[in-house]
């Protein structure tokens, strides 16, 4: 069979420190182009699944908080179904959307997300995901968008088969990927570009 | 459960040497900021081969003018006026359509409009800096703008980003998600700059480097300036290598 010979991707760069003009402009004081911003809300009223909060911050390598990064979620709803699935499901519309947009807090850092809980997502024919969300992280100093994602700790059975978990050698580091309960419904999870704890970031 | 034939394929992985860097410590940013382990690699599942679908009516008529789109009635924005046009496609040269993109830049003094920007250059009460447009149904966007001007960054002692546009791209999956900036053809602050300098691939840094392209400027109104995109492809099937027709 022919080879095909395949275009080179465009490179990334950094988002830069004044992202917010772009994808969050109401944030950065801008009513230019939108009145909300774009994934200021995941519709979760229109799914009607266990509604979660996820609240975190990105911290650098010498455990300051990143002040100016971009944080976006993709996760499935509460079926472990993608919200485009098969369909042409077009957003922002009454339906779940699935896709979070959040700014760092300028002050203080931190994110936040309302959201559903997931479900188990399908892997292959016979094998599932465990629940999980995926982030994208994007500030000044990121040259490329890093990938990473947010596990459960009480899907315990779960995680243990999760195919991607379960190919991370280092084990001790799993823990990186999986929130922690603060109580019921909320959860914190923290993101760690550099140090002892940094976060595990994927090439997928 | 769906079969496999009605999975999305996965995407090839992506090519390091098209990206810059992540620890490059001549842009002093990602000294801090750039993971210090190996990432781990995985191939694509379909929590990356899908991704969020935004409709056409989010877009306002003035989102893609940043000429006018923050100007006053009547009013326009400073600057070298410009038109922006190129083609998102995939790594296999098919186009992208109906995929959001975003713009975001500073205005013709170099001055963003940000509330933690600094740079003593003047604001320009009629540029907001900010636009959006969803590629049509060939993969082709264009917008109207004014030239960014350089500007000066605390990074060295005397460090100067050259005229840019920073664009961010969702394609039609997670895994193809980007942000990039688009740099101007002839500007000879593209070379002395540690952001652009990151990326390894002199052929990767020359396709941010858009072209003035004399056929599509407007006579009497603005110079027109290309830059396509190229998204990371899916690994191919069987049936879509088969010659069209078949
Ligand atoms: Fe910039």
């Amino acid at each position: 069979m022919k080879k095909n010979t395949l275009l080179e991707e465009t490179a990334s760069q950094t988002a830069g420190p004044y992202v917010h003009i772009g994808c969050v402009p109401n944030f950065a004081g801008l009513q230019t182009v939108t009145k909300t911003d774009l994934g200021n809300s995941l519709n979760i009223d229109a799914f009607g699944g266990q509604e979660i909060t996820i609240q975190g911050k990105v911290y650098d390598g010498d455990g300051a908080s990143v002040l100016d990064a971009l944080i976006e979620i993709w996760q499935a709803d509460g079926f472990g179904i993608y919200p485009r699935g098969n369909t042409d499901i077009a957003m922002p519309s009454n339906a779940y959307t699935g896709w979070g947009r959040c700014a760092s807090n300028l002050e203080t850092g931190e994110f936040i997300f309302k959201t559903i809980k997931p479900g188990k997502v399908i892997f292959n024919q016979d094998q599932y995901q465990a629940p999980h969300i995926t982030f994208w992280i994007v500030a000044r100093g990121i040259n490329i968008g890093l990938q990473t994602r947010m596990y459960f700790a009480e899907e315990a059975e779960a995680n243990k088969t999760d195919p991607v978990l379960s190919s991370i050698k280092d084990q001790s580091r799993v823990q990186t990927l999986i929130a922690e309960k603060t109580s019921n419904g909320n959860y914190r999870f923290d993101i760690h570009l550099q140090g002892a704890q940094e976060t595990i970031f994927f090439d997928f | 459960m769906k079969r496999k034939d009605e999975m999305p394929n996965r995407f090839l992985p992506r090519e390091k040497h098209s990206h810059p860097l992540a620890y490059f410590p001549d842009y002093k940013s990602s000294i801090k900021r750039s993971p210090q382990k190996e990432l781990l690699k995985f191939p694509t599942t379909p929590s990356e081969e899908s991704g969020p679908v935004f409709s056409p009516s989010i877009i306002g008529e003035l989102d893609n003018n940043l000429i006018l789109n923050h100007a006053d009635d009547g009013k326009s924005a400073i600057g070298q006026r410009l038109l922006v046009f190129g083609t998102v496609r995939d790594q296999h040269g098919r186009p992208i359509p109906d995929t959001l993109i975003e713009v975001w830049q500073a205005n013709a003094g170099g001055r963003y409009r940000h509330k933690n920007e600094t740079y003593l250059a003047a604001l320009d009460p009629n540029f907001g800096g900010c636009g959006r447009m969803m590629t049509d149904a060939n993969g082709n966007y264009e917008f109207h703008t004014i030239m960014p001007g350089a500007y000066p960054w605390p990074n060295g002692p005397n460090s100067w980003r050259p005229a840019h546009i920073h664009f961010s791209l969702f394609g039609e999956a997670f895994a193809q998600r980007l942000i990039t900036q688009m740099y101007f053809e002839g500007d000879p602050l593209i070379g002395l700059c540690p952001i652009v300098a990151a990326i390894q691939d002199e052929k990767a840094v020359e396709r941010l480097i858009a072209p003035l392209v004399m056929e599509k400027t407007v006579p009497m109104d603005c110079l027109a300036y290309r830059f396509d995109v190229v998204l990371r492809g899916r690994e191919q099937t069987l049936f879509e290598n088969r010659p069209e027709g078949l």
